[in-house]
């Protein structure tokens, strides 16, 4: 990463209530570049995703410290007309759900030109032949018709498509998409990645992915940051981190797959399950489930080493 | 292996919104006895209506279900609860499929009593047997399942399924709910199950990698029918229907050996009340051919080194 | 992972915490304190009352409220003290009929409806409707022209007009509950009917029941007094509120304390049970109480 990252999130450290949720939790994205966090529930990725936008609900959400600067500017310094100017004009956000992520009461072409004629000062009729373009560029065909539509009258895959267009509406820079795939057919995701990676291109936008899935972050991320209990615990190159995972979580996660074991074989699995914030100690919080802890795991915390491949592990592979 | 389930052109149909939907439309296999058949699919295909279906907590429209060589959807309820003792069920969502209201002990314990099996001392060294069999604590018996995390919540659907040793178990998406960690405890479990009980197993599931890592032979369904049906093996490396084909090419794999070519399928799923004519595939294959949309092509039987291979597609 | 938020399932919470919990507003505390109050003069009507409620010519006729008699006499020199207190009794045992008879029928037809579900449903349900279009009032009262006065057989009519909005509630909610899985689960396990219905559906439908309950006894005080006002319930010489204002109204002029202190009585019966019913409703709601 030679350019100036576009994204630099320094440090960020978030509670709910009076639970840590992200501790300590930095990455950078370049212009352009795709970067994906992966981890499973409760980790803290989507806090992360809802926290660069400043959307997280206060309370019960406090930031304790750290930065988010995008572009350059502090998103924590700004004031709310400052964040509202950003949001979905440079930052484009699409949820997991796209039923409840549109307004039913509204047709996709008003939810679609509401942001254009918010941000760009466009009027009715010229948000609404670039809604039209916007469509045609998510592949919903035969645009003019489907405008009119309501999100009820869709399926969950060009729902999901109507998401797309409304975060691309004002080109942004940074795309910020939170499983977005999840609640979608395996085909219909292949569908869905495709697009995304092709708009990608076209705009030259950089992405952020959050996902539990390592199948999708392997094939379409250029970076990857594993995140385990509020914390990243290594970030990589996505070729690298899963031709060498290094973190035994990373490791053990990887190797729980079904995918990666033949059929009817044991899988090695991870014992137990994420300790509770209250009961968590001092040291790597993965170290009570973890088969290659060393006395030192469960005292000191590790530091995240320096990139390219970045790690928080004092016994890795 | 004598055979356990014999599904012979069993339909099922919904009145919804004024329109028929053909939930499972004319669907045929068998499972042998302790073997795992895998139903794969995506949303709408019918997998889940088939699995309530063969246990008859949704009725056929039609076909027959032979259980134990006796076909069930004669049966009457009375006679059906009887059955019922050899065919259990697992379902996805392990919040809904537990009564919040009930302690674990009385969860696992119905089955007994519904039943009628054994006395109150017996019954409760069963249920402890049981927790312990699943790898709950012995004083689960007297928490709600609401004190549990997903996993052991399906751990405890499990026990109550299998309380009553039954030789059939319908594993309906069981761990499609879970985090990727604990989804291979549970799989596990089920396997380690399979072989100690000889459990037959029909699982049901979206996730391919799942249903190849459980399954003996793999049905694959789209829009209500069966596309392909064949050894785990045969489906994963030379998958014969174009669906299958497309479905396969669709799974993201972290390791790059894994990835095909991918084959992206255009548009969406069709509307089960009004699937297309011929082959319901036909509008969105990229070999369909004028035939497809004529008459429905039927599964075709071919020998195989590991078993029959049946497809329902005019190319093979 | 998305956990679907239970809509009729409530935390399991032990009675004193439910209680603790209930008296969490300033409001419920006030609508306790006074229903207790209530209850308690209810309870020990004769040991509390200075006179018999029926007895005659205790005081001078329509005598104003004094150190005697505190709320004045009616016309026959009767103490409206007493007899409110009186009044209480007969008020709380007639809604308490009233709320059980509408709970319990319109429960399981409720529940019965929807859990057998198609043409006993449709049926069913066309028949509620077809009675929820009558107004509840003039249903009652319809109720009582067959089966003739009394404060029983108005606490009988009152009890027969709510059911079909309970039973409407109640299958409602039974129909979210029919979708569970540990339905599924519990006929896939062989469970017969009435084990799934009083196993399975009931425990669950419990908090809405209680809920209903609480807030329609206030209404069901309310509608009885009404038909005793109308002079279709309690019948004189019956120490109830109802009628006390019924016969009261003539002097509402000159001698208003024979109105005032049975509407009062009546007013804060409702009030309270509405203010404890209220919060009762709050705190047994899973997504109010954050406890899912």
């Amino acid at each position: 990463m030679s350019e100036a990252p576009l994204l630099a999130v320094e440090n960020l450290s978030v509670a709910m209530g009076a639970t840590p949720v992200l501790e300590d939790v930095s990455f950078q994205i370049a212009p352009g570049e795709t970067l994906g966090l992966v981890g499973e529930s409760g980790c803290g990725k989507s806090v992360t995703a809802l926290s660069v936008m400043r959307l997280l609900p206060n309370p019960p959400g406090k930031f304790l410290g750290g930065r988010i600067l995008f572009d350059g500017t502090d998103m924590l310094s700004l004031d709310i007309a400052a964040l509202r100017a950003i949001r979905g004009d440079r930052i484009g956000m699409i949820f997991q759900e796209p039923m409840t992520s549109l307004n039913p009461v509204y047709t996709i072409g008003d939810q679609i030109g509401e942001s254009l004629i918010v941000h760009r000062g466009m009027n009715g009729s010229a948000a609404r032949t670039e809604t039209a373009k916007l469509l045609d560029l998510v592949g919903i065909p035969a645009a003019r018709n489907q405008l009119d539509r309501y999100p009820h009258e869709l399926s969950g895959g060009q729902r999901q498509r109507v998401m797309i267009a409304i975060a691309l509406a004002c080109r942004p820079k940074l795309l910020i998409a939170d499983e977005p795939t999840t609640a979608l057919d395996v085909t219909v995701q292949a569908q869905i990645l495709d697009l995304i990676g092709r708009l990608r291109v076209e705009l030259g936008m950089a992405v952020l992915l959050i996902t539990h899935d390592l199948g999708v972050v392997a094939e379409f991320c250029d970076r990857v940051a594993v995140m385990y209990a509020g914390r990243i615990v290594e970030e990589a190159p996505s070729a690298e981190l899963f031709r060498n995972p290094r973190h035994r979580y990373t490791e053990a996660l990887l190797h729980t797959m079904p995918a990666a074991n033949p059929p009817g074989r044991k899988l090695p699995s991870i014992s137990g399950t994420v300790p509770a914030p209250a009961d968590r100690g001092a040291g790597c919080i993965f170290a009570a489930r973890c088969r290659f802890a060393i006395p030192r795991c469960s005292t000191d915390l590790p530091p995240l080493t320096e990139p390219p491949h970045r790690l928080r592990c004092w016994n890795p592979a | 292996m004598s055979t356990l389930l014999e599904v012979t052109d069993v339909a099922t149909y919904y009145a919804a919104q004024g329109a028929t939907i053909r939930a499972v439309d004319g669907v045929s296999f068998t499972l042998a006895g302790g073997e795992v058949l895998g139903i794969v699919g995506e949303s709408g295909c019918g997998k889940s209506t088939l699995g309530r279906t063969v246990l008859r907590l949704v009725e056929p429209t039609a076909g027959s279900i032979r259980f134990l060589g006796e076909d069930i959807t004669k049966l009457d309820r009375r006679a059906m609860v009887r059955r019922r003792r050899n065919m259990q069920v697992v379902f996805q969502d392990p919040f809904g499929s537990l009564n919040p209201r009930h302690r674990v002990g009385e969860i696992v314990v119905e089955p007994l009593e519904v039943h009628g099996i054994g006395d109150a001392r017996s019954r409760e060294a069963r249920v402890s047997e049981l927790l312990a069999l699943v790898g709950l604590p012995p004083d689960a018996a007297g928490r709600y399942p609401h004190e549990f995390s997903g996993g052991q919540r399906q751990r405890i659907a499990i026990a109550r399924a299998l309380v009553l040793e039954p030789k059939l178990l319908i594993a309906d998406e069981p761990v499609s709910a879970l985090d990727v960690s604990i989804q291979s405890q549970i799989i596990n479990l089920l396997a380690e199950l399979r072989v100690r009980l000889g459990l037959a197993m029909l699982f049901i599931s979206h996730d391919l990698s799942v249903i190849r890592h459980v399954s003996d032979r793999i049905a694959v369904m789209y829009l209500g029918r069966i596309v392909e049906i064949a050894s785990t093996s045969e489906i994963f490396d030379s998958p014969s229907h174009p669906y299958t084909q497309a479905l396969l090419s669709a799974v993201p794999h972290t390791d790059p050996a894994r990835r095909r070519e991918r084959i992206l399928l255009s548009g969406e799923m069709p509307d089960p009340a009004h699937p297309p004519s011929g082959c319901a595939f036909h509008t969105r294959c990229r070999h369909a051919m004028p035939r497809c949309s004529g008459g429905r092509p039927l599964l075709t039987s071919r020998p195989t080194q590991a078993g029959p291979r049946e497809v329902a597609c005019y190319l093979y | 992972m998305t956990t679907t938020t239970p809509a009729v399932t409530t935390a399991i919470l032990p009675p004193r915490r439910l209680i603790a919990r209930t008296l969490g507003t300033p409001g419920a505390v006030a609508g306790s304190i006074i229903l207790v109050l209530l209850v308690f003069g209810a309870l020990f009507a004769s040991l509390l009352s200075p006179f018999d409620p029926n007895a005659t010519r205790v005081c001078p006729r329509l005598a104003a409220p004094s150190l005697t008699n505190f709320f004045g006499c009616d016309l026959f020199g009767r103490d409206i003290f007493s007899r409110i207190l009186h009044g209480a009794q007969l008020s709380l045992a007639v809604g308490l009929l009233t709320v059980a008879i509408s709970l319990i029928a319109g429960t399981i037809i409720g529940m019965v409806i929807a859990f057998l579900g198609g043409r006993v449903d449709r049926i069913g349900v066309r028949m509620l409707d077809v009675m929820l279009g009558f107004p509840a009032i003039v249903l009652a009262i319809l109720i009582v022209a067959v089966l003739g006065v009394g404060a029983f057989n108005a606490a009988l009519a009152v009890g027969i007009s709510g059911i079909p909005r309970i039973a409407r509630v109640i299958r409602s909610a039974t129909l979210t509950l029919v979708g569970r899985e540990y339905v599924d689960s519990a006929r896939a396990v062989g469970a017969s009917q009435t084990r799934i219905l009083r196993r399975h559906l009931l425990p669950n439908l419990w908090p809405i029941v209680i809920v209903l309950g609480s807030l329609d006894l206030g209404t069901a005080i309310l509608s009885t007094a009404t038909l005793s006002f109308l002079g279709l319930g309690a019948q004189p010489p019956t120490a109830e509120w109802g009628a006390m204002l019924s016969a009261g109204r003539e002097f509402m002029r000159y001698a208003p304390w024979t109105m005032i202190f049975p509407g009062l009585a009546l007013f804060l019966a409702v009030m309270s049970v509405n203010l404890v019913g209220d919060r009762l409703s709050h705190v047994l709601d899973p997504r109010a109480s954050g406890h899912v």
